[in-house]
This record gives C-alpha cells, structure tokens and sequence, in this order.
C-alpha cells in the first residue's frame, strides 16, 4: 500500500510538470470540441492526433492522448444534451433525459450533473484502478467469448424496460437493430453478409452513427418541426454562477446512481472488447430499474444523465487497464492509443508495470489531474453551450442539419453512409409517429454484433452444445442477473397495472 | 391518410421488409451446423422472422383495435405538417445530391442560403454571414485542424490553391 | 440569388488568379502531390497494418517528407473487400494509396464477386515481412516441440481450439496448411484481431494459435506462453531457440506482406514520387528499428516492377494453396 502511494505521488508530480501539465490542459479542450461534435469522437481525436505526438516525450505524448480520450467523454454528453444527438456510442443514453432536461429548459442542470457525475466516475474508477489494476487483469483474462455473450444478454437485460408499452414494436425496433448490425461481413466464416445490390458501401456495415444520428439529428429535429408547427420560441435561460453552485449541489439527487455506475462502469471497461458503451447502457438501465420513480426516466429525471455518465468515464479509464496491462484495447480508441505506444517503443504487456513504472505511474497520476482539469473547464464553459439553445430555430436546424451530414460523412468517409444516415432519420420519424420506440434499435445496433460473435465463438469452442453457458461460473451469474433484471420490471409493470387498470395510454399526434 | 390507415400501411410494409431480410440472408447458410452453432445467415434470418411475427401481432392488434393507433381517425400528416417537415427533408435531400455534382462546400452555401433567407427570413447581412461563415468554419475544422478532406467533387482544383497556403 | 452569385464569380475569379501564379511556379518541378494523400488501411483501427500507416503518417510528418499531409482512412470492411473495390473505382487517381496485408491476395480468391484484380494495382514499395510462429500456453508442459504438439492435438481431435484472427486470413490459411500437413483436425475461432487471440490464449479458452511475434512476443517475456516453431525459411534474431518449420522436416513457409500499392492506372511521375518517399522512410532508422521490435523482417527493399512481380508469384501461390486446402476449409461452411 505504502509503496502504491509512493508511486502514486510521483506520477501525481509527474502530471503536474509544467510541459506536462499544459498537455493535459491542451488535450481536454480539444477532446471537449471533438466530442461534443456529432459523428466526431474520441478515436477521431486521438487519431488525428496521433502524429503530433512524435515531437513530445512518450509521457507527455500519452497523458496528451488520454487527456483528449477524458475530455470526449464529457464532449460527448454536451451534444447529446444540447443538440439531441449522441456524438458517440458512449453518450446514446445520455439523450434519453438530457434531451427532454434541454427541451424544457433545465439545460443547465443536466450539464452540470453530466460534469459532476463524470468527474465522481471518473475519479472513483481512477482510484479503483490504482489499487487493483493487477487483479482485475487477472479477472479480466477469465473472459472468454462465452463470459462475453452471457454479459451482452445481461446488457439487453438492463435496458427492457425502456421501450413503450406497445411490447410488438418494441420487439420489433430491438430486431431491426440487431439484424441492421449483421450486415457486412461475417467475421467467423469470413463472408460477406447482406450486400444489398452489390453495393460495396455495405461491405463495412451499418455503423451505429449512421443510424444514432440519422434518427437523434434528422428524425429528433422533423418531429420537433412537426410538434411546433415551425414556431420553435427560443429558450430563455439565465445562467450565472449562483445557479451552476446550486446545480451543484444538487448532487445528493443523483450521488447513488452515479457511484453504482461508477463501479458498475469501471469493471465493465476493464473487460477488453466491452468498453465504455455497454457499461453506459447498462448503468441507465439499472438507475431506471432501482429508481423510485421509474417512470420519470426519458422525460427528464437527473439521475438518467447521471448514471450513463458516470459510468462512460468510469469506463474509459477501466478500459486502459486491459490496453496497459494486456496489450489489447478495450476499445477502438485505446486501440489507437496502443499502436500510439508501440510506435514510441513501449510495449504494452504484462511486463509493461515493472519495467516502465514511470511511464504507468504518470499516466495514473495525469487521470487524476486531467479529471479535475476537465471538471472545471467542462463547469466554466456551460453558460455558452446553454447559449447554443438560444438560437433561433431557422438558424439552429440549418447547422444541426449540416453537423448530422459532416458527422455521418467523417467516421467512414462515404457518401453511402450520408445518404443511409437520411434514409433512416426520415423512416425514423414515420415510425416515431405511429408510436415505435427508436432507442431500442439504437442500442441493439451498438451491442448486437459483440452479440452474435461471442455466441458463435462460444458455439464453435463447445462444438455446438449450447450448455457453455450455463457451465461456466461467470457466465452463468451474468445469465442469473439477467433473468432477475427481466423479472422486475415486468413484475413492477404487473403490479402497476393491477393498480390504476383503467387509465389507458394516450395517443399520440 | 389517417393514424389509423397509416398504422394498418406501416405494418404491411415492414413485414414486406422483413421477408426482403429474410430472403437476402438466405443467401448463406440459415442451418444449424452440427459441431459448430448456427451458420452465418442464421443470426440474421431468424431475427428477421422475428421482426416478421412482430408485424404480424401489429396487424392482429389493428384487426382486433388494440393499439390507440388502430382506434385514431386524425390524420397522419396534416397539410401543414407536409409542408414544414418536406421542406427540411426536401433541402437536405437537395444538400445531398448536389455535394456528388459540386461537392460540399458550395452545397452548403446553396443549403444555408435557402434555409435562413427564405425559410428564416432574416436579414441578407446575417444570411449571408453564415452562408460563408459555416463553410470556412467547417473547411478550417475538417480540413485543416481535424485532416478529413471533405468531398469535393469537380470543384476540388478551385481548392489547390487553398491547399498551398495551408501547407506551405 | 444575384448577390451570392456574385460573390461566387468574385471568389472564382481570385482563386483561378492565385492557382495561375501558383501553377506557373510549379511548371517544372517534379511531381508532387496537390492536396492530402489518401492512406487507405485495409483493415480496422489498432491493427498491424493500422499501426505501420500511422507510424508512416507520423514519419512524413516529422520529416517533412511530402508537401501535402497523408491521411489514413481504415476500410476494412469485408476482409479488405471494401478497400480494394474502392482502389479500383479510384483508377488513375495520384492521390490514393494502400497499405496491403495478405487479404490483398486472398479477399479477390475467396470472395469470387468481388471483380477486383489485385496485379492491376499500381506497385510502390514492400515495407516488410510480418512473420508467424505457434504458440501455446506456457502451462502445456509436455508440449515442448512441434512433435509433441501433433501428438497433443491428435488424441483430442475436435476438441482442441486453435485461435485466429478470422476465416481467410493468414493464420487460418496456415492452420489449414498444418491440418493437411499433419492429417488432423482442429476447431478453429476466429476473433477480431491478433490482440485479442493472444489474451484468448493466455487465459486458456484456446489452445494454441498462429500468431505473429508483436502480439505473443510480451507474454513470451513475461513467461506465459512460448513459441514452438516459427514459419520462415531461416531462425529470426529474436527467437534463436526456435527452430524453423523446413528443419523438422515440414514444408511450411509463410510471410506477410506489408507493401504499398496504388490505385490501376497510376501515373508514371507519380508512382516514382511515391516509390522516393517510401524508399526514404524505409531506410530511416525510425523504421528499421520499428522492424526489429516488431518481429518484422525489413532486409530487401522492394520496389516498382520487382514488387508487381512479387505479387504475382505471390498470388498463383495463394491461388494454389486455397485450391489445395479447399475454400471450405478456411471458411468453415
């Protein structure tokens, strides 16, 4: 422990070198803008700056990437607050209350509460990771692909509860997404799947952007057209440093939610191929699940951007555990940050902790500070992404429109993805209208192809006896959770039906 | 066409789609290999036979008037529905196919320029601030700070120039 | 309407202006590139050949080796499928180039409709050989040479899993060659990407795997696994202990290729810029030493018609090898 701390203490100096120290600084603001960018996230950030780590030491280099790796992470939930539209994977279910929060003009408090929540996940999960990264690397390899599928359904488990009450469309949207995830290539026979029409655009599959900000940008803005009529009034918000303090303090609200999503967030970024969107999802699912008030959740309840938050950033360090002590990123972002280290000439591994401790223990140590760098820059800035909602709606459309098209354009580069990218905001709304719940395709998009793989990875490896689930310990317990978590909210609904059976659902339009 | 027609249309349509999915993932093997799970059409297949089922149940619950749906004569899209949300998707269908003829950026100056003159109404002094403004901005940030070139079409030599000044 | 129009012919004019002066001073210089060069990576982020790109990228950068940016663009899709159908579609464009592994070979010989022949492509420089050893657990004891190992695999059949990196790439093909040469059959997994067939390996859901030496070389340090026989016609540097598959007797030799190549129809002056800028980079000592670490064998510069030719020897052995061991076998189906 003693030693832990010694260790820590100079990678905690380390980060605040003044070279250092300005990386950080540096590479938070930009993953801030790169985040809150729709279509624009962390691994593009890193990406691109990726070669402008050559001109700094590998230490400044890796805390400038993280840095940039932290701040998406916040970014993230900025679009998805002010705009609706998720900017990654990772932040999808910060919309489903940041959105109606913004609408009815308590933007300010979801972003605060994304902030702090994110900072309480972020520190929590750094702190975990101090004291038990070798362990949970230890865990993290009992992982199998059976382990893997067993957490997925565990995953979709989380999330039941959040379609409409309408159980054949919201069965419907969850099919969409997991067959929209097929198409592309089968990685386990190595065959192309579904090219519709030869098409080779479909060869890299539908990305979940495409259809995340097809049916959040696109679809969201034509409802909200259709639901004002056009006369969209422009929110009034007053914002001053009293009502961020008090926001603040709102804390308490959400602080349960948020360290459960923290914790939760944490172990399942350490899980490599997992990452931060899973844990997100299934962080919402279980803050809806054990709330009070589950029907509040998707028009506005605090605690629905709290918890996703928290445990996206709780992830994204969690997912760094894998990367530094395996070798393998936990997801695609640490994936760039690995070739960003093997290209420095350090070799992530089991050998990396004893052998560069300097390198690991300043890293650590940046988490620490870029966390509290980002908290404050993230508080600082709110008044002018609140600003944002002020626009007039003739020109605040307009720019969300071009960000959904650059933002479709940019991950794959294709003119193929803009064009599905509308297809689906269009069909999106036409479903939305006749009361088909879009978020489960979403969802089922992100996580279905980590679905269908380790199933038939796990299939292979049994030579086809489906009992692989149920022999292994983890598997099983994902399995056992999962069934639990489909039984209360279906025992919940029951009883609530038993009460109030007269009052029928209205429709809607 | 009312909610309860277009609930009655919706429904037919998207089991057609689905019997598409399930035919287009026919191509592949839909089995079960024995020794080795599913075959790689089967994933998509029987989901798509799901989404099927689910139509189906939609179309009962039509039949029986289960779903508020089903029951509700309004109409699905008013007139001024069609005019205020086709134009938005008009303009950015028309953004679309004009960035494959004279790429992005001058698209984006056509797009920007309808939406906030003719649909906005604002003054030509702010109309024509943005018009510019949003693509330089969106040129500075993808182009030269974030490095995707945006698509450019027969436009692009007007860029080269751009490019020197950028690079050199 | 009038006035942006105006505005437009005003913004015309004053670029034609400027590209004609600028045009006028580039008259009789060489070719170079005239905006960012495409860096097209046929496989996904964080791979291989995702890393050599952003190194490359990073050294053109550094070294101030091009005028105009390289930007790596990953299409990975359909086994490199979708990269090379896009190289063909970008035919005599100067402004492309890729960065190849074996699927540059084998995606056009599986997938039949693809339409894409890889020997039109327009050949720059080969960076490097990546080389495949087989690995397994530390913890297999009584596993300690490759006649062990058949005799191990044999007496549990089906049972025994051998990771990979999916079907058609270079380590199913290599598997596939080890089933015939031996006469056994294994299960084999497929999973995205070298990385995570190493840490399958090291926490035992598989039983061994072809791997290459960068994603199996830290746990072989750390004393997790170890490399039974490497797969090139003479014993690395970084592995003098193991001995080569041609030693025991078994024809197996195998590489991967990580070459440059641009779109058909390339130009001329172009190709020959590119085979410079490579060259340059391939003899740096960032490279060289990139190489070392990497396990990659980086000791012949290949380049132009060499590299066309190279390719060409290359594919009618792919070609006979899929034929040999069957589609089947490396699909699974």
């Amino acid at each position: 422990m003693g030693e832990i701390l010694g260790l820590l203490g100079a990678g905690l100096l380390q980060a605040l070198e003044p070279l250092n120290f300005s990386m950080i600084v540096l590479g938070v603001i930009l993953g801030l803008l790169v985040g809150a960018l729709p279509g624009l996230g962390s691994v593009n950030g890193v990406a691109i700056l990726l070669p402008i780590t050559f001109l700094v030491p590998p230490t400044a280099a890796i805390m400038f990437l993280a840095a940039i790796y932290y701040g998406a992470m916040y970014g993230g939930a900025i679009s998805s607050i002010t705009l609706g539209i998720p900017g990654a994977s990772t932040a999808v279910a910060t919309v489903f209350d940041g959105r109606p929060l913004a609408v009815s003009g308590k933007a300010d408090k979801a972003l605060t509460a994304a902030a702090v929540a994110s900072f309480i996940g972020g520190t929590i999960s750094v702190i975990l990771f101090t004291l038990f990264a070798p362990p949970l690397a230890e865990f993290a390899l009992k992982f199998g692909p059976a382990e893997e599928f067993s957490l997925m359904v565990l995953a979709f488990a989380t999330f039941i509860g959040l379609g409409g009450d309408d159980i054949p469309k919201t069965i419907f949207s969850i099919l969409i997404g997991l067959v929209l995830a097929a198409i592309g290539l089968d990685i386990i026979s190595g065959q192309p799947r579904m090219i519709f029409g030869d098409i080779s655009g479909f060869m890299h599959g539908i990305n979940f952007l495409v259809l995340a900000i097809g049916i959040y940008g696109i679809g969201e803005m034509l409802w909200t057209l259709e639901q004002t009529k056009g006369q969209v009034t422009a929110h009034n918000v007053k914002l001053s440093l009293k009502e961020i303090i008090k926001d603040i303090k709102d804390v308490k609200e959400y602080i349960g939610t948020t360290t459960l999503g923290s914790v939760l967030g944490y172990f399942v970024g350490t899980l490599p191929a997992a990452g931060a969107t899973p844990a997100s999802l299934m962080s919402y699912g279980l803050a809806k699940t054990f709330s009070k008030e589950p029907e509040t959740f998707g028009t506005g309840n605090v605690s629905g951007v709290a918890a996703p938050e928290a445990a996206n950033n709780a992830a994204s360090t969690g997912s760094m555990l894998p990367m530094i002590t395996l070798g393998i990123p936990g997801s695609p972002t640490t994936a760039i940050l690995l070739g960003g280290m093997i290209i420095w000439g350090l070799r992530p591994g089991p050998l990396l902790f004893t052998e560069h401790p300097d390198f690991v223990w300043g890293l650590i140590g940046s988490l620490y500070v870029a966390n509290l760098v980002t908290l404050v820059i993230n508080l600082l800035f709110i008044p002018l992404f609140v600003k944002i909602l002020t626009l007039p709606f003739t020109i605040l459309a307009p720019t969300i429109y071009i960000l959904c098209v650059v933002g479709g354009y940019a991950p794959t580069q294709t003119m193929h993805d803009v064009w599905l990218m509308f297809l689906f905001g269009v069909v999106g709304y036409l479903l939305r209208k006749l009361d088909y719940p879009v978020a489960p395709a979403v969802l089922a998009i992100v996580l279905g192809p980590l679905a269908e793989r380790s199933m038939r990875q796990s299939l292979i490896s049994s030579q086809g006896d489906p009992l692989i689930f149920f022999e292994r310990p983890i598997s099983l317990t994902c399995i056992l959770i999962a069934v639990a978590l489909i039984l209360v909210p279906v025992y919940q609904k029951y009883k609530r039906r038993k009460n109030a059976n007269k009052s029928e659902p209205e429709a809607e339009s | 066409m009312t909610v309860k027609t277009a609930e009655l249309v919706m429904a037919i349509v998207l089991a057609l789609c689905s019997i598409g999915l399930m035919i287009k993932s026919a191509e592949l093997n839909i089995t079960w290999i024995e020794g080795r799970g599913p075959g790689s059409g089967a994933w998509p297949f029987w989901l798509s036979a799901g989404m099927l089922l689910c139509c189906l149940l939609t179309l009962y619950r039509w039949i029986r008037r289960i779903t508020p749906e089903s029951r509700n004569t309004d109409l699905y899209m008013t007139r001024e529905t069609v005019v205020i949300v086709g134009t938005s998707a008009g303009a950015i269908l028309f953004l679309l196919a004009a960035t494959h003829l004279i790429g992005l950026y001058f698209s984006l100056m056509l797009f920007l320029l309808f939406y906030i003159k003719y649909v906005g109404r604002h003054s030509w002094a702010l109309t024509m601030a943005l018009t510019i403004g949003i693509p330089v901005f969106i040129f500075c940030l993808f182009e030269w700070a974030l490095k995707i070139p945006l698509p450019k079409s027969i436009t692009e030599p007007l860029f080269y120039p751009i490019y020197d000044l950028m690079y050199s | 309407m009038n006035v942006f129009k105006l505005k437009r012919i005003a913004i015309t004019a004053i670029v034609a202006t400027v590209s004609l002066g600028m045009f006028a001073g580039a008259a009789q210089a060489e070719w170079s590139p005239k905006k960012p060069v495409e860096f097209i990576i046929m496989a996904g982020t964080g791979g291989g050949a995702d890393q050599i790109a952003r190194l490359l990228q990073g050294l053109i950068e550094k070294k101030d080796l091009s005028p105009r940016p390289f930007i790596p663009i990953n299409k990975p899709g359909g086994s490199g499928g979708e990269a090379l159908r896009y190289l063909k579609d970008k035919a005599g464009d100067d402004h492309v180039v890729l960065v190849t592994l074996n699927s540059f070979y084998t995606t056009p010989i599986i997938q039949k409709g693809l339409g894409v022949d890889p020997k039109t492509f327009t050949p720059i420089g080969r960076m490097a050989l990546d080389t495949f050893l087989l690995w397994v657990h530390d913890d297999m004891k009584d596993i300690t040479s490759l006649d062990s190992y058949v005799k191990a695999v044999k007496s549990k059949g089906k049972s025994w899993k051998v990771g990979g990196t999916g079907s058609g790439q270079e380590d199913s093909i290599l598997t596939a060659m080890m089933e015939k040469e031996f006469g056994y059959e294994v299960t084999y997994i497929p999973f995205p990407g070298g990385g995570t067939v190493a840490k399958n390996l090291i926490g035992k859901h598989i039983d061994s795997t072809v791997n290459n030496p960068a994603e199996q070389n830290e746990f072989y340090r750390a004393g997790k696994s170890k490399p039974l026989v490497q797969f090139t016609g003479e014993r690395m540097a970084a592995y003098p202990d193991v001995p080569t598959a041609k030693e025991l007797g078994v024809d197996i030799e195998y590489y991967m290729q990580r070459s440059i190549n641009g779109p058909p129809g390339m130009s001329k002056e172009a190709q020959e810029w590119y085979i410079n800028l490579f060259k340059t980079l391939y003899e740096s000592e960032e490279w060289q030493k990139f190489c070392v670490e990497d396990g990659l064998d980086c000791t012949e510069w290949v380049a132009g018609d060499d590299l066309a030719e190279f390719h060409s020897t290359a594919i009618k052995a792919h070609e006979e090898l899929i034929e040999s061991v069957g589609a089947a076998a490396i699909t699974g189906e």
